[in-house]
Protein backbone atom coordinates (compact mmCIF):
# COMPACT_ATOMS: atom_id res chain seq x y z
CA UNK A 1 0.00 0.00 0.00
CA UNK A 2 1.46 3.40 -0.92
CA UNK A 3 1.76 5.90 1.92
CA UNK A 4 -0.08 8.50 -0.10
CA UNK A 5 -2.19 8.08 -3.18
CA UNK A 6 -3.81 10.75 -5.31
CA UNK A 7 -6.03 9.50 -8.08
CA UNK A 8 -7.42 11.80 -10.78
CA UNK A 9 -7.88 14.54 -8.19
CA UNK A 10 -9.94 17.59 -9.12
CA UNK A 11 -10.33 20.50 -6.67
CA UNK A 12 -12.27 23.62 -7.55
CA UNK A 13 -12.65 26.99 -5.86
CA UNK A 14 -15.92 28.23 -7.32
CA UNK A 15 -15.30 28.54 -11.05
CA UNK A 16 -11.55 28.09 -10.76
CA UNK A 17 -10.12 24.60 -11.13
CA UNK A 18 -7.06 24.58 -8.87
CA UNK A 19 -6.19 20.91 -9.36
CA UNK A 20 -7.12 19.19 -12.59
CA UNK A 21 -6.97 15.36 -12.79
CA UNK A 22 -3.77 15.04 -10.83
CA UNK A 23 -2.42 11.60 -9.94
CA UNK A 24 0.60 10.89 -7.79
CA UNK A 25 1.67 8.42 -5.13
CA UNK A 26 4.57 7.94 -2.73
CA UNK A 27 5.85 5.10 -0.58
CA UNK A 28 7.07 4.92 2.99
CA UNK A 29 10.65 6.15 3.20
CA UNK A 30 10.28 8.25 0.10
CA UNK A 31 10.64 12.01 -0.20
CA UNK A 32 8.35 13.42 -2.85
CA UNK A 33 8.56 17.04 -3.96
CA UNK A 34 5.68 18.79 -5.65
CA UNK A 35 7.43 21.43 -7.69
CA UNK A 36 5.74 24.21 -9.56
CA UNK A 37 5.29 27.94 -9.90
CA UNK A 38 3.11 29.83 -7.44
CA UNK A 39 -0.55 29.05 -7.95
CA UNK A 40 0.16 25.71 -9.64
CA UNK A 41 -2.03 23.76 -7.21
CA UNK A 42 0.68 22.32 -4.95
CA UNK A 43 -0.74 23.60 -1.68
CA UNK A 44 -4.28 22.67 -2.68
CA UNK A 45 -3.12 19.10 -3.39
CA UNK A 46 -1.32 18.84 -0.06
CA UNK A 47 -4.25 20.35 1.84
CA UNK A 48 -6.57 17.81 0.27
CA UNK A 49 -4.26 15.06 1.54
CA UNK A 50 -4.34 16.70 4.98
CA UNK A 51 -8.14 16.66 4.95
CA UNK A 52 -8.59 20.45 4.79
CA UNK A 53 -10.33 20.29 1.40
CA UNK A 54 -12.65 17.82 -0.24
CA UNK A 55 -11.97 16.55 -3.72
CA UNK A 56 -14.56 17.65 -6.29
CA UNK A 57 -13.66 14.50 -8.23
CA UNK A 58 -11.19 11.67 -7.86
CA UNK A 59 -9.90 10.41 -4.54
CA UNK A 60 -6.99 10.72 -2.16
CA UNK A 61 -5.78 8.21 0.42
CA UNK A 62 -3.18 8.65 3.13
CA UNK A 63 -1.99 5.42 4.78
CA UNK A 64 -5.01 3.86 3.10
CA UNK A 65 -7.42 6.22 4.88
CA UNK A 66 -9.78 8.87 3.58
CA UNK A 67 -8.46 12.16 5.06
CA UNK A 68 -11.95 13.61 5.56
CA UNK A 69 -14.12 10.62 6.44
CA UNK A 70 -11.45 8.87 8.55
CA UNK A 71 -9.92 12.00 9.99
CA UNK A 72 -9.77 10.82 13.60
CA UNK A 73 -7.83 7.70 12.73
CA UNK A 74 -5.52 9.49 10.34
CA UNK A 75 -4.63 12.67 12.20
CA UNK A 76 -2.40 11.11 14.90
CA UNK A 77 -0.35 9.44 12.15
CA UNK A 78 0.46 12.52 10.05
CA UNK A 79 2.55 15.63 10.66
CA UNK A 80 1.65 18.93 9.06
CA UNK A 81 3.72 22.02 8.39
CA UNK A 82 1.57 24.79 6.98
CA UNK A 83 2.97 27.30 4.52
CA UNK A 84 2.84 29.97 7.19
CA UNK A 85 1.71 30.44 10.77
CA UNK A 86 0.13 27.66 12.75
CA UNK A 87 1.72 28.55 16.09
CA UNK A 88 0.35 30.68 18.94
CA UNK A 89 2.15 34.00 18.39
CA UNK A 90 2.80 34.52 22.10
CA UNK A 91 4.18 31.02 22.65
CA UNK A 92 7.86 30.16 22.94
CA UNK A 93 9.32 27.19 21.04
CA UNK A 94 9.79 25.36 24.34
CA UNK A 95 6.16 25.72 25.37
CA UNK A 96 4.82 25.06 21.88
CA UNK A 97 6.86 21.86 21.55
CA UNK A 98 5.72 20.69 24.99
CA UNK A 99 2.08 21.45 24.19
CA UNK A 100 2.15 19.66 20.84
CA UNK A 101 3.99 16.74 22.44
CA UNK A 102 1.14 16.42 24.94
CA UNK A 103 -1.24 15.58 22.07
CA UNK A 104 0.54 12.26 21.40
CA UNK A 105 0.97 9.06 23.38
CA UNK A 106 4.63 8.59 22.45
CA UNK A 107 6.07 11.93 21.34
CA UNK A 108 9.66 12.83 20.57
CA UNK A 109 11.36 14.54 23.53
CA UNK A 110 10.62 18.25 22.93
CA UNK A 111 14.08 19.42 24.00
CA UNK A 112 15.75 16.93 21.70
CA UNK A 113 13.53 18.04 18.84
CA UNK A 114 14.36 21.73 19.34
CA UNK A 115 18.06 20.84 19.35
CA UNK A 116 17.64 18.93 16.08
CA UNK A 117 16.22 21.95 14.31
CA UNK A 118 18.72 24.28 15.99
CA UNK A 119 16.34 26.31 18.13
CA UNK A 120 17.79 25.82 21.64
CA UNK A 121 19.21 29.32 21.61
CA UNK A 122 15.77 30.88 21.03
CA UNK A 123 13.74 28.27 22.93
CA UNK A 124 12.39 30.94 25.29
CA UNK A 125 11.72 33.65 22.71
CA UNK A 126 8.08 34.11 21.72
CA UNK A 127 7.14 32.96 18.22
CA UNK A 128 6.32 36.54 17.26
CA UNK A 129 9.94 37.57 17.82
CA UNK A 130 11.54 34.69 15.93
CA UNK A 131 13.01 35.25 12.48
CA UNK A 132 11.14 33.83 9.50
CA UNK A 133 13.56 30.94 9.29
CA UNK A 134 13.25 30.15 12.99
CA UNK A 135 9.47 30.16 12.70
CA UNK A 136 9.71 27.70 9.81
CA UNK A 137 12.00 25.42 11.81
CA UNK A 138 9.65 25.49 14.80
CA UNK A 139 6.77 24.67 12.52
CA UNK A 140 8.77 21.73 11.16
CA UNK A 141 9.56 20.54 14.67
CA UNK A 142 5.87 20.67 15.64
CA UNK A 143 4.99 18.63 12.55
CA UNK A 144 7.37 15.88 13.68
CA UNK A 145 6.81 15.77 17.44
CA UNK A 146 4.21 12.99 17.17
CA UNK A 147 6.52 10.63 15.18
CA UNK A 148 4.30 10.79 12.07
CA UNK A 149 4.33 8.14 9.37
CA UNK A 150 3.62 10.75 6.72
CA UNK A 151 4.86 14.34 6.94
CA UNK A 152 3.44 17.12 4.77
CA UNK A 153 5.77 20.09 4.51
CA UNK A 154 4.44 23.08 2.59
CA UNK A 155 7.37 25.22 1.40
CA UNK A 156 9.59 24.12 4.29
CA UNK A 157 12.62 26.17 3.27
CA UNK A 158 10.90 29.32 2.03
CA UNK A 159 12.48 32.36 3.65
CA UNK A 160 15.02 30.26 5.56
CA UNK A 161 18.67 31.30 5.65
CA UNK A 162 21.38 28.91 4.38
CA UNK A 163 22.23 27.52 7.82
CA UNK A 164 18.56 26.89 8.52
CA UNK A 165 18.20 25.13 5.18
CA UNK A 166 21.02 22.78 6.05
CA UNK A 167 19.32 21.93 9.35
CA UNK A 168 16.00 21.33 7.61
CA UNK A 169 17.59 19.16 4.91
CA UNK A 170 19.31 17.07 7.56
CA UNK A 171 16.05 16.56 9.45
CA UNK A 172 14.18 15.61 6.27
CA UNK A 173 16.90 13.14 5.27
CA UNK A 174 16.63 11.63 8.76
CA UNK A 175 12.90 11.10 8.21
CA UNK A 176 13.59 9.06 5.09
CA UNK A 177 15.93 6.83 7.09
CA UNK A 178 13.18 6.15 9.61
CA UNK A 179 10.75 5.12 6.90
CA UNK A 180 8.64 8.25 6.99
CA UNK A 181 6.99 9.32 3.75
CA UNK A 182 7.62 13.03 3.22
CA UNK A 183 5.55 15.10 0.82
CA UNK A 184 6.89 18.59 0.37
CA UNK A 185 6.09 21.48 -1.91
CA UNK A 186 8.51 24.01 -3.25
CA UNK A 187 8.77 26.49 -6.08
CA UNK A 188 12.56 26.35 -5.84
CA UNK A 189 14.23 23.90 -8.14
CA UNK A 190 17.39 23.66 -6.16
CA UNK A 191 15.49 22.69 -3.03
CA UNK A 192 13.52 20.02 -4.87
CA UNK A 193 16.72 18.61 -6.32
CA UNK A 194 18.51 18.56 -2.97
CA UNK A 195 15.66 17.31 -0.81
CA UNK A 196 13.64 14.92 -2.89
CA UNK A 197 13.97 11.38 -4.15
CA UNK A 198 11.30 12.04 -6.69
CA UNK A 199 9.86 15.23 -8.16
CA UNK A 200 6.46 15.83 -9.64
CA UNK A 201 6.28 19.05 -11.61
CA UNK A 202 2.86 20.65 -11.45
CA UNK A 203 1.59 23.50 -13.55
CA UNK A 204 -1.96 24.87 -13.64
CA UNK A 205 -3.18 21.94 -11.58
CA UNK A 206 -1.77 19.25 -13.86
CA UNK A 207 1.27 17.01 -13.73
CA UNK A 208 3.66 18.10 -16.47
CA UNK A 209 6.62 15.95 -15.53
CA UNK A 210 7.67 13.37 -12.96
CA UNK A 211 10.70 11.35 -12.01
CA UNK A 212 13.95 11.47 -10.10
CA UNK A 213 15.93 14.67 -10.66
CA UNK A 214 18.29 12.71 -12.98
CA UNK A 215 15.41 11.22 -14.96
CA UNK A 216 13.79 14.59 -15.43
CA UNK A 217 16.99 16.06 -16.74
CA UNK A 218 17.50 13.11 -19.05
CA UNK A 219 14.04 13.43 -20.58
CA UNK A 220 14.77 17.02 -21.38
CA UNK A 221 17.49 16.06 -23.83
CA UNK A 222 20.43 14.94 -21.78
CA UNK A 223 23.81 16.50 -21.99
CA UNK A 224 24.93 19.60 -23.76
CA UNK A 225 27.77 22.04 -24.34
CA UNK A 226 27.14 25.73 -23.86
CA UNK A 227 29.56 28.45 -24.89
CA UNK A 228 29.86 32.09 -25.76
CA UNK A 229 31.37 33.31 -29.04
CA UNK A 230 30.76 36.17 -31.48
CA UNK A 231 27.13 36.52 -32.49
CA UNK A 232 25.94 35.34 -35.88
CA UNK A 233 28.33 32.41 -36.45
CA UNK A 234 27.38 29.81 -39.05
CA UNK A 235 25.64 27.30 -36.78
CA UNK A 236 24.94 24.95 -39.67
CA UNK A 237 28.62 24.64 -40.46
CA UNK A 238 29.51 24.15 -36.82
CA UNK A 239 26.74 21.56 -36.56
CA UNK A 240 28.25 19.57 -39.42
CA UNK A 241 31.68 19.74 -37.81
CA UNK A 242 30.30 18.60 -34.46
CA UNK A 243 27.80 16.11 -35.89
CA UNK A 244 25.14 17.54 -33.55
CA UNK A 245 22.51 20.24 -33.52
CA UNK A 246 23.77 23.72 -32.64
CA UNK A 247 21.50 26.58 -31.64
CA UNK A 248 22.25 30.21 -30.97
CA UNK A 249 19.92 30.73 -28.01
CA UNK A 250 20.67 34.40 -27.65
CA UNK A 251 23.08 36.50 -29.72
CA UNK A 252 26.53 35.17 -28.88
CA UNK A 253 25.31 32.27 -26.72
CA UNK A 254 25.37 28.83 -28.30
CA UNK A 255 24.21 25.37 -27.23
CA UNK A 256 25.43 22.13 -28.79
CA UNK A 257 23.28 19.07 -28.17
CA UNK A 258 26.18 16.77 -27.47
CA UNK A 259 27.89 15.29 -24.48
CA UNK A 260 30.89 17.34 -23.41
CA UNK A 261 33.55 14.71 -24.02
CA UNK A 262 37.15 15.92 -24.37
CA UNK A 263 36.95 14.99 -28.07
CA UNK A 264 33.85 17.10 -28.60
CA UNK A 265 35.43 20.06 -26.82
CA UNK A 266 38.57 19.60 -28.95
CA UNK A 267 36.45 19.58 -32.13
CA UNK A 268 34.71 22.78 -31.04
CA UNK A 269 37.90 24.63 -30.16
CA UNK A 270 39.56 23.44 -33.38
CA UNK A 271 36.63 24.74 -35.42
CA UNK A 272 36.84 28.11 -33.68
CA UNK A 273 40.66 28.23 -34.01
CA UNK A 274 40.48 27.67 -37.78
CA UNK A 275 38.28 30.74 -38.04
CA UNK A 276 40.25 32.66 -35.41
CA UNK A 277 37.11 33.17 -33.30
CA UNK A 278 37.35 33.90 -29.57
CA UNK A 279 35.74 31.54 -27.08
CA UNK A 280 34.18 32.74 -23.86
CA UNK A 281 32.33 31.06 -21.03
CA UNK A 282 32.53 27.41 -22.03
CA UNK A 283 30.28 25.20 -19.89
CA UNK A 284 30.11 21.48 -20.16
CA UNK A 285 27.35 19.65 -18.41
CA UNK A 286 23.75 18.60 -18.27
CA UNK A 287 20.58 20.47 -18.82
CA UNK A 288 19.87 22.04 -15.51
CA UNK A 289 16.65 21.16 -13.76
CA UNK A 290 15.77 24.77 -14.41
CA UNK A 291 15.79 24.19 -18.16
CA UNK A 292 13.46 21.25 -17.69
CA UNK A 293 11.21 23.20 -15.39
CA UNK A 294 10.97 26.21 -17.63
CA UNK A 295 10.34 24.07 -20.68
CA UNK A 296 7.64 21.97 -18.97
CA UNK A 297 5.82 24.80 -17.28
CA UNK A 298 6.22 27.18 -20.19
CA UNK A 299 6.99 29.93 -17.71
CA UNK A 300 10.40 30.81 -19.15
CA UNK A 301 10.82 33.10 -22.13
CA UNK A 302 11.70 31.20 -25.32
CA UNK B 1 4.99 -0.97 4.32
CA UNK B 2 8.33 -1.01 6.09
CA UNK B 3 9.65 0.01 9.50
CA UNK B 4 7.09 2.78 9.82
CA UNK B 5 4.29 0.34 10.61
CA UNK B 6 6.23 -1.00 13.61
CA UNK B 7 4.59 1.60 15.82
CA UNK B 8 1.46 3.39 14.72
CA UNK B 9 1.42 6.80 16.43
CA UNK B 10 -1.48 7.16 18.85
CA UNK B 11 -3.07 10.23 20.42
CA UNK B 12 -2.54 10.97 24.10
CA UNK B 13 -5.40 9.91 26.40
CA UNK B 14 -8.26 12.39 26.02
CA UNK B 15 -8.08 13.61 29.65
CA UNK B 16 -4.37 14.36 29.53
CA UNK B 17 -4.77 16.10 26.22
CA UNK B 18 -7.62 18.29 27.48
CA UNK B 19 -5.79 19.18 30.68
CA UNK B 20 -2.65 20.17 28.78
CA UNK B 21 -4.56 22.34 26.33
CA UNK B 22 -6.65 24.02 29.04
CA UNK B 23 -3.53 24.72 31.11
CA UNK B 24 -1.82 26.20 28.05
CA UNK B 25 -4.86 28.41 27.35
CA UNK B 26 -4.99 29.68 30.95
CA UNK B 27 -1.22 30.25 30.92
CA UNK B 28 -1.40 32.30 27.73
CA UNK B 29 -4.26 34.39 29.13
CA UNK B 30 -2.42 35.13 32.37
CA UNK B 31 0.79 36.01 30.51
CA UNK B 32 -1.00 38.52 28.25
CA UNK B 33 -0.86 41.90 29.97
CA UNK B 34 -3.99 43.20 28.27
CA UNK B 35 -5.96 40.12 29.32
CA UNK B 36 -5.01 40.57 32.96
CA UNK B 37 -5.90 44.25 32.75
CA UNK B 38 -9.27 43.34 31.27
CA UNK B 39 -9.95 40.43 33.61
CA UNK B 40 -8.79 41.96 36.88
CA UNK B 41 -7.36 45.46 36.50
CA UNK B 42 -10.37 47.28 35.10
CA UNK B 43 -12.99 45.51 37.30
CA UNK B 44 -10.97 46.20 40.45
CA UNK B 45 -10.43 49.82 39.48
CA UNK B 46 -14.11 50.40 38.70
CA UNK B 47 -15.17 48.63 41.86
CA UNK B 48 -12.86 50.60 44.14
CA UNK B 49 -13.27 53.96 42.44
CA UNK B 50 -17.06 54.03 42.28
CA UNK B 51 -17.43 52.53 45.76
CA UNK B 52 -15.28 55.26 47.25
CA UNK B 53 -16.31 58.15 45.01
CA UNK B 54 -20.09 58.38 45.16
CA UNK B 55 -20.84 59.78 41.73
CA UNK B 56 -22.85 56.91 40.32
CA UNK B 57 -26.61 57.27 40.40
CA UNK B 58 -27.03 53.89 42.09
CA UNK B 59 -30.41 53.17 43.61
CA UNK B 60 -28.88 51.37 46.60
CA UNK B 61 -27.89 53.19 49.75
CA UNK B 62 -24.26 52.17 49.34
CA UNK B 63 -22.79 51.99 45.80
CA UNK B 64 -20.97 48.74 46.55
CA UNK B 65 -24.22 46.85 47.01
CA UNK B 66 -24.98 47.68 43.40
CA UNK B 67 -21.39 47.47 42.14
CA UNK B 68 -20.49 44.09 43.68
CA UNK B 69 -22.78 41.99 41.48
CA UNK B 70 -22.42 44.44 38.59
CA UNK B 71 -18.63 44.13 38.51
CA UNK B 72 -18.82 40.33 38.77
CA UNK B 73 -21.06 40.42 35.70
CA UNK B 74 -18.54 42.67 33.96
CA UNK B 75 -15.75 40.22 34.84
CA UNK B 76 -17.65 37.33 33.26
CA UNK B 77 -18.29 39.36 30.12
CA UNK B 78 -14.63 40.44 29.89
CA UNK B 79 -13.32 36.90 30.00
CA UNK B 80 -15.98 34.95 28.15
CA UNK B 81 -16.62 37.44 25.36
CA UNK B 82 -13.78 39.93 24.96
CA UNK B 83 -10.74 37.91 25.98
CA UNK B 84 -11.90 34.67 24.36
CA UNK B 85 -13.10 36.42 21.21
CA UNK B 86 -9.94 38.43 20.63
CA UNK B 87 -7.58 35.54 21.40
CA UNK B 88 -9.52 33.15 19.18
CA UNK B 89 -9.67 35.73 16.40
CA UNK B 90 -5.91 36.07 16.38
CA UNK B 91 -5.42 32.30 16.62
CA UNK B 92 -7.59 31.99 13.56
CA UNK B 93 -5.66 34.75 11.79
CA UNK B 94 -2.32 33.13 12.57
CA UNK B 95 -3.44 29.74 11.29
CA UNK B 96 -3.32 28.20 14.77
CA UNK B 97 -6.87 26.87 14.58
CA UNK B 98 -6.18 25.43 11.14
CA UNK B 99 -3.02 23.75 12.38
CA UNK B 100 -4.73 22.32 15.46
CA UNK B 101 -7.25 20.74 13.08
CA UNK B 102 -4.55 18.25 12.03
CA UNK B 103 -3.51 17.30 15.56
CA UNK B 104 -5.22 14.69 17.71
CA UNK B 105 -6.69 17.57 19.73
CA UNK B 106 -9.47 18.17 17.22
CA UNK B 107 -12.16 20.83 17.35
CA UNK B 108 -14.52 19.48 20.05
CA UNK B 109 -11.62 19.07 22.50
CA UNK B 110 -10.27 22.50 21.63
CA UNK B 111 -13.67 23.99 22.43
CA UNK B 112 -13.86 22.01 25.67
CA UNK B 113 -10.38 23.19 26.67
CA UNK B 114 -11.24 26.80 25.91
CA UNK B 115 -14.41 26.49 28.00
CA UNK B 116 -12.46 25.05 30.91
CA UNK B 117 -9.89 27.83 30.59
CA UNK B 118 -12.58 30.53 30.62
CA UNK B 119 -14.17 29.01 33.73
CA UNK B 120 -10.77 28.79 35.43
CA UNK B 121 -10.05 32.47 34.75
CA UNK B 122 -13.53 33.39 35.99
CA UNK B 123 -12.82 31.51 39.19
CA UNK B 124 -9.62 33.53 39.64
CA UNK B 125 -11.62 36.72 39.05
CA UNK B 126 -14.17 35.75 41.69
CA UNK B 127 -11.39 34.91 44.14
CA UNK B 128 -9.88 38.38 43.62
CA UNK B 129 -13.01 40.53 43.21
CA UNK B 130 -15.28 39.19 45.98
CA UNK B 131 -12.82 39.93 48.81
CA UNK B 132 -12.21 43.42 47.37
CA UNK B 133 -15.96 44.10 47.25
CA UNK B 134 -16.45 42.67 50.74
CA UNK B 135 -13.59 44.82 51.94
CA UNK B 136 -15.47 47.82 50.55
CA UNK B 137 -18.52 46.86 52.58
CA UNK B 138 -20.45 44.53 50.28
CA UNK B 139 -22.46 41.88 52.17
CA UNK B 140 -23.41 39.25 49.67
CA UNK B 141 -26.15 36.87 50.76
CA UNK B 142 -28.90 35.02 48.99
CA UNK B 143 -28.41 31.89 46.92
CA UNK B 144 -24.90 31.20 45.60
CA UNK B 145 -26.22 28.29 43.54
CA UNK B 146 -28.47 30.61 41.56
CA UNK B 147 -25.57 32.98 40.99
CA UNK B 148 -23.37 30.15 39.71
CA UNK B 149 -26.13 29.00 37.35
CA UNK B 150 -26.52 32.52 36.00
CA UNK B 151 -22.75 32.85 35.52
CA UNK B 152 -22.62 29.53 33.63
CA UNK B 153 -25.50 30.51 31.34
CA UNK B 154 -23.99 33.94 30.72
CA UNK B 155 -20.57 32.42 30.06
CA UNK B 156 -22.05 30.29 27.30
CA UNK B 157 -23.90 33.30 25.88
CA UNK B 158 -20.88 35.63 25.95
CA UNK B 159 -18.54 32.96 24.64
CA UNK B 160 -20.96 32.45 21.77
CA UNK B 161 -20.85 36.17 20.98
CA UNK B 162 -17.05 36.26 21.23
CA UNK B 163 -16.67 33.26 18.94
CA UNK B 164 -19.26 34.66 16.54
CA UNK B 165 -16.99 37.67 16.03
CA UNK B 166 -13.78 35.63 16.05
CA UNK B 167 -15.07 33.20 13.47
CA UNK B 168 -16.35 35.71 10.95
CA UNK B 169 -14.24 38.89 11.23
CA UNK B 170 -10.58 39.65 10.62
CA UNK B 171 -8.58 39.56 13.90
CA UNK B 172 -8.19 43.34 13.99
CA UNK B 173 -11.92 43.79 13.37
CA UNK B 174 -12.70 41.30 16.15
CA UNK B 175 -10.46 43.30 18.46
CA UNK B 176 -12.34 46.51 17.64
CA UNK B 177 -15.80 44.95 17.70
CA UNK B 178 -15.23 43.10 20.99
CA UNK B 179 -13.94 46.23 22.69
CA UNK B 180 -16.80 48.31 21.30
CA UNK B 181 -19.38 45.79 22.42
CA UNK B 182 -17.68 45.62 25.82
CA UNK B 183 -18.09 49.35 26.33
CA UNK B 184 -21.68 49.33 25.04
CA UNK B 185 -22.71 46.43 27.27
CA UNK B 186 -20.83 47.94 30.20
CA UNK B 187 -22.99 51.07 29.92
CA UNK B 188 -26.25 49.30 29.04
CA UNK B 189 -25.64 46.23 31.20
CA UNK B 190 -26.70 47.53 34.58
CA UNK B 191 -23.10 47.03 35.71
CA UNK B 192 -22.10 50.57 36.65
CA UNK B 193 -25.24 52.50 35.61
CA UNK B 194 -28.56 51.19 36.95
CA UNK B 195 -31.06 50.37 34.22
CA UNK B 196 -33.61 52.56 36.05
CA UNK B 197 -31.55 55.61 35.10
CA UNK B 198 -31.73 54.87 31.38
CA UNK B 199 -34.39 56.47 29.14
CA UNK B 200 -37.37 54.16 28.71
CA UNK B 201 -36.62 53.18 25.11
CA UNK B 202 -32.98 52.44 25.85
CA UNK B 203 -33.96 50.54 28.98
CA UNK B 204 -36.27 48.31 26.93
CA UNK B 205 -33.36 47.43 24.62
CA UNK B 206 -30.96 46.94 27.51
CA UNK B 207 -33.30 44.53 29.25
CA UNK B 208 -33.09 42.22 26.26
CA UNK B 209 -29.28 42.05 26.34
CA UNK B 210 -27.31 39.33 28.12
CA UNK B 211 -25.25 41.83 30.12
CA UNK B 212 -28.24 43.34 31.93
CA UNK B 213 -29.76 39.91 32.43
CA UNK B 214 -26.58 38.68 34.10
CA UNK B 215 -26.09 41.70 36.34
CA UNK B 216 -29.79 41.60 37.22
CA UNK B 217 -29.62 37.88 37.95
CA UNK B 218 -26.50 38.25 40.11
CA UNK B 219 -28.00 41.15 42.01
CA UNK B 220 -31.17 39.18 42.63
CA UNK B 221 -29.39 35.95 43.52
CA UNK B 222 -26.93 37.52 45.95
CA UNK B 223 -29.33 39.88 47.73
CA UNK B 224 -31.79 39.07 50.47
CA UNK B 225 -33.22 35.58 50.16
CA UNK B 226 -31.97 35.17 46.61
CA UNK B 227 -34.37 35.40 43.72
CA UNK B 228 -33.80 35.71 39.98
CA UNK B 229 -36.59 37.09 37.85
CA UNK B 230 -38.00 34.82 35.14
CA UNK B 231 -37.29 37.62 32.68
CA UNK B 232 -33.55 37.45 33.39
CA UNK B 233 -33.56 33.66 33.04
CA UNK B 234 -35.37 33.83 29.71
CA UNK B 235 -33.00 36.45 28.32
CA UNK B 236 -29.91 34.55 29.52
CA UNK B 237 -31.21 31.26 28.17
CA UNK B 238 -32.10 32.78 24.79
CA UNK B 239 -28.61 34.24 24.35
CA UNK B 240 -26.99 31.07 25.70
CA UNK B 241 -28.68 29.11 22.94
CA UNK B 242 -28.78 31.66 20.13
CA UNK B 243 -25.22 33.00 20.26
CA UNK B 244 -23.35 29.67 20.21
CA UNK B 245 -25.64 28.33 17.49
CA UNK B 246 -25.00 31.42 15.37
CA UNK B 247 -21.26 31.04 16.02
CA UNK B 248 -21.30 27.35 15.12
CA UNK B 249 -23.06 28.01 11.82
CA UNK B 250 -20.89 30.92 10.74
CA UNK B 251 -17.47 30.02 12.16
CA UNK B 252 -14.75 29.84 9.50
CA UNK B 253 -11.67 28.01 10.74
CA UNK B 254 -9.24 29.68 8.33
Amino acid sequence: MPAIEVNELVVRYGEVTAVDRLSVSAEAGEILALLGPNGAGKTTTVETLEGYRRPAEGEVRVLGLDPVAQRRQLVPRIGVMLQRGGVYPSMTPRRAAALFASYYADPVDPAELLAQVGLERVADTSWRRLSGGEQQRLSLALALVGRPQVAFLDEPTAGVDPAGRLAIRAVVAGLRDRGVCVVLTTHELEEAERLADRIVIIDRGRTVGAGTPAELMATAGGRQIRFGAPAGMDVAALGRAMAAAVVEERPGEYVIDKEATPAAIAALTAWLAERDLPLADLRAGRHSLEDVFLRLTGSGGS
Amino acid sequence: MSAATASVPRPAPRGRLLAAQAAAEVGMTLRRGESVLLALGIPVMLLVFFSVVHVLPTDTTRPVDFLGPGILALAVMSTAMVSLGIATGFERGYGVLKRLGTTPLGRPSLLAAKTAAVLAVELIQVIVLVPVAVGLGWKPGGDVGLAVAAVLAATVAFAGLGLLMAGTLRPEATLAAANGLYLLLLLLGGMVVPLSKLPAALRAVARGLPAAALSGALKGALTGSGHVSPHDWVVLAAWAIGAPVAAAFTFRWE
